[in-house]
């Protein structure tokens, strides 16, 4: 019985600007074995590159995005972010939580598709019998 | 210059208004809408919702250059009255820009 529950979360951090590539990447490296060690399956790692901040933070003027998604539990979030907030290079982070947003817009696509899908298909008499009932 | 005249203003500004305000808003709003647009020579179009319009769902913090059209200068959440967001957009918009905020993907205050 797995009784962890799964979510799709989105991380999103700027490493400092800085650093060597091969620093960058054996950063990126070590958090996603730590990821994977807290019990998360690492989706995607996107790399943005260097951007401006909108503010400053911890005297730097630019930063590394760097976006994972993941999914994991709980408490693997917890193990990670503790480990963000811990690592120095790391300047900020934010973490998401997408799966319900995701359903959300699943939801809204299926609405959408299904409203598309019903003029043509008024012309048929057993949609039209079956229309009224609907909107009475 | 021109922002030493815009702090001067705005502390001075919203200020004064606070007390009317209260009282003002209500007869002000009521008829201040479209109706009283129509009945003045004003015409004023019709804002419409973008993301109602557009069919955008997915109102996201990443997305900066979206966000940044509802941002004000100084970095400040425009209100649906003048956007003419509709109120369930506006409502995603704003937490995405506050997340956008948190990931210095734009500013809390500009300058």
């Amino acid at each position: 019985m797995e009784k962890r529950m799964q979510r799709t979360y989105e991380v999103m951090f700027i490493v400092r600007p800085d650093l060597q590539e091969e620093e960058t990447d054996k950063l990126l490296a070590t958090l996603q074995t730590h990821a994977t060690n807290a019990g998360a399956q690492v989706q995607s790692l996107d790399k943005w590159g260097k951007r401006r901040l909108a503010y400053d933070v911890k005297k730097f003027q630019e930063g590394l995005y760097v976006l994972l998604t993941l999914q994991a539990d709980g408490k693997a979030i917890h193990e990670l972010e503790r480990r963000m907030r811990v690592a120095e290079q790391i300047l900020k982070f934010i973490t998401v939580r997408m799966d319900e947003e995701q359903q959300r817009l699943e939801k809204i696509r299926k609405i959408r598709a299904s409203r598309v899908k019903r003029p043509p298909v008024e012309a048929t008499p057993a949609a039209e019998a079956e229309n009224p009932p609907v909107t009475a | 210059m021109a922002d030493e005249t815009n702090q001067g203003s705005t502390p001075s500004g919203p200020r004064p208004p606070a007390r009317s305000g209260d009282r003002g808003d209500r007869p002000d709003r009521g008829p201040g809408g479209r109706g009283d647009a129509g009945g003045r020579k004003f015409f004023r179009r019709k804002k419409v919702c973008k993301f109602c319009v557009e069919k955008i769902d997915d109102i996201n913090y990443k997305d900066v250059r979206l966000l940044q059209g509802f941002v004000a200068e100084r970095g400040k959440i425009v209100p649906r009255r003048l956007t003419g967001v509709c109120t369930p957009h506006q409502r995603r918009l704003s937490a995405a820009i506050k997340r956008a905020r948190n990931i210095a993907l734009l500013p809390f205050a500009a300058r």
